[in-house]
């Protein structure tokens, strides 16, 4: 086909030209976080953020490395989250995809619209968070970075199911319900080493999902000996922006000398960034093809 | 021998409902999850009818009729967050789109594989940071003091430094342009995943027939797209009541002077619940919104089955 469809020259270099300014507008942003972080405060406060900074410094990297416990705790409960979150997730929608994909299942429309119906129609904010403080008090728990929303969606449902349906022939699990094996063993010695593919697709998107999440930190947690590397972000940005609002009247709600420096703020974006900048390459593949499956309807 | 057939018919039907219980717990635990993550809320809708305190809670909290509606609808809010959501979406439907099938022509168009692949890579980048780091890069960009345009950009050229994040009037483009950055590289891909679907003796005829790429974009490749299209903007019409909490609440940086231009329902409904502590009103903001969003995935999709069946989603 490609051999078929040649443009012309001038064509060609004109598509690699857009292509690369867009390659520049997605990359540059990032250059810019870094740059920033490795510029000398002084000159941060007299030059502003800028690609090519006149005194580097590793200062901010190296103050928080010092001092910020908090940072490093923040981590520490991000990698837990993402790890255990991730993991319960796919175990989670994998027992509840598997038997959706098979015929044998009783009540198999409405259990399917029980899962579609959730995409359509939900609740919104309020219940949910009257709920989860009200009934289930995971306010202030680490419940609250794991549960809320992110445990299951209907999207990952269907899409898995959709793979079985696709992916796992009927006559091999016919085949060792025959040799007697029993649903669980066949789910887990059969159809979960046929799936692989689809379980690294799915892992990334929800870890990253995990890894990213900052909505639940800003609902349920006060606390802040709790927040993941997000909320600790997104705190700083509210501070600041509530010392801005407040100049004048503001004494006690807000240390200004407790507030990491600009350079210090930007060294903690990037190293929240950081992780996924690294694993993305190798998953890359992965990525793309969850996007594709997940993309169209299931 | 007819016994003996009917207690292996029976012993077949115990193995069966042993097969389907086994299947059906498995679905425990998800299930259980979707109640309550997903239906117990659903049922919760009902706090928009009802005056809310802290101390009934939820569920026991006294009835109040439609007064949480009429306070919501008497205020200039609710027209404004309603104005704002469905523009903001719309223009992100229309520019997004248009956006998107254009990457993803170009990325067919190209012949060296890769120079694609290196496209694909880096275009997916900004999809895969979070809106709170997000919003680091666009304080860089636009901060009074320190941000680059001001410093790097205007200075420079001898333009007078602007204070971005109390002038509304940059914010509705600022906004569409960090959608499209950080979603074009997602969507472009879906759109790239179906033109390579295409096939390929419908581009081989096209050019017997002597068309030139134009043409055959316009006469193969769009049309390759067609079902593509209409799917992704009817689930984008399905969320058009819905926004991007961290868009317009994190990357403004929930800045008062922008409010006119950054509240949507979703941030109306959190400042309802955090900062004014206004349940009621928020909770009619957000009855609203569940109520009209699941009406228009509905009527989109009715419109869309009356179109093209095999483009609907249900």
């Amino acid at each position: 086909m490609e051999s078929m469809v040649s443009t012309k020259k001038g064509g060609q270099i004109a598509m690699h030209i857009i292509g690369i300014l867009l390659c520049i507008a997605c990359v540059a942003p990032f250059i810019l976080l870094i740059t920033s972080s490795l510029t000398e405060e002084a000159t941060l406060v007299k030059n502003g953020y800028s690609f090519f900074p006149q005194v580097w410094s590793l200062e901010s990297y190296a103050y928080i490395s010092r001092k910020a416990a908090v940072i490093f705790r923040a981590y520490g409960i991000t990698v837990l989250v993402t790890v255990v979150g991730t993991v319960s997730s796919l175990f989670m929608t994998l027992l509840f995809a598997y038997p959706l994909s098979r015929k044998e299942l009783p009540f198999r429309n409405v259990l399917a619209f029980f899962v579609f119906f959730t995409m359509l129609f939900n609740g919104g904010l309020i219940p949910t968070y009257l709920m989860y403080t009200g009934t289930f008090h995971i306010k202030n728990t680490i419940w609250a970075l794991l549960i809320p929303s992110l445990l299951m969606n209907a999207f990952y449902v269907i899409m898995m199911r959709s793979f079985f349906t696709a992916n796992i022939p009927d006559s091999l699990i016919e085949a060792a319900r025959i040799d007697g094996a029993g649903e669980y063993r066949i789910l887990f010695k059969i159809v979960l080493p046929l799936s692989l593919p689809m379980i690294a697709t799915l892992a990334l998107m929800v870890g990253l999902g995990y890894w990213n999440d900052w909505l639940n930190g800003l609902y349920y947690l006060t606390d802040e000996n709790l927040f993941s590397i997000q909320n600790v972000l997104n705190k700083m940005v509210s501070d600041v922006q509530f010392l801005k609002t407040n100049q004048t009247t503001v004494t006690s709600a807000v240390d200004v000398s407790k507030l990491p420096s600009v350079g210090i703020r930007m060294a903690i974006a990037v190293i929240g960034v950081i992780p996924i900048l690294v694993v993305y390459p190798f998953f890359q593949k992965y990525f793309v093809k969850g996007i594709v499956v997940g993309g169209v309807k299931g | 021998m007819a016994a003996a057939a009917a207690t292996s018919g029976r012993k077949k039907g115990i193995r069966n409902l042993k097969m389907k219980l086994a299947l059906l717990s498995m679905m425990i635990p998800g299930a259980i999850y979707l109640i309550i993550n997903n239906y117990i809320p659903m049922a919760g809708l009902q706090i928009a009818f009802k005056k809310f305190n802290y101390r009934d809670g939820m569920w026991a909290s006294p009835w109040t009729g439609l007064s949480n509606f009429t306070y919501l609808f008497k205020t200039k809010d609710a027209i404004l967050m309603t104005r704002n959501t469905l523009l903001y979406n719309l223009a992100f439907i229309v520019l997004g789109t248009v956006f998107a099938v254009a990457i993803a022509i170009m990325l067919n168009e190209i012949r060296s594989s890769g120079a694609k692949k290196i496209y694909q890579v880096l275009f997916l980048i900004p999809y895969l940071i979070s809106m709170v780091v997000v919003s680091y890069i666009v304080f860089a960009f636009l901060s009074y003091d320190n941000g680059f345009l001001n410093n790097s950009v205007i200075a420079p050229l001898g333009g007078e430094k602007i204070n971005w994040y109390i002038s509304p009037q940059y914010w509705p483009f600022i906004l569409v342009l960090v959608h499209l950055w950080k979603g074009f590289g997602y969507s472009s891909i879906i759109y790239y995943a179906t033109v390579i679907g295409i096939d390929s003796a419908l581009y081989e005829a096209a050019v017997i027939d002597g068309a030139n790429s134009w043409q055959r974009t316009w006469h193969v490749t769009l049309p390759g797209l067609k079902n593509t299209i209409i799917t992704l903007t009817l689930l984008n019409i399905g969320r058009i009541f819905y926004s991007d909490f961290g868009l317009f609440y994190q990357v403004p940086q929930n800045s008062g002077a922008l409010s006119n231009v950054t509240t949507t329902i979703d941030v109306y409904v959190y400042r309802g619940l955090t900062q004014l502590n206004d349940v009621g009103r928020s909770s009619a903001a957000g009855f609203y919104q569940s109520i009209v969003g699941f009406i228009m995935v509905l009527v989109a999709n009715l419109v869309v089955r009356k179109i093209d069946r095999d483009s609907a989603l249900f």
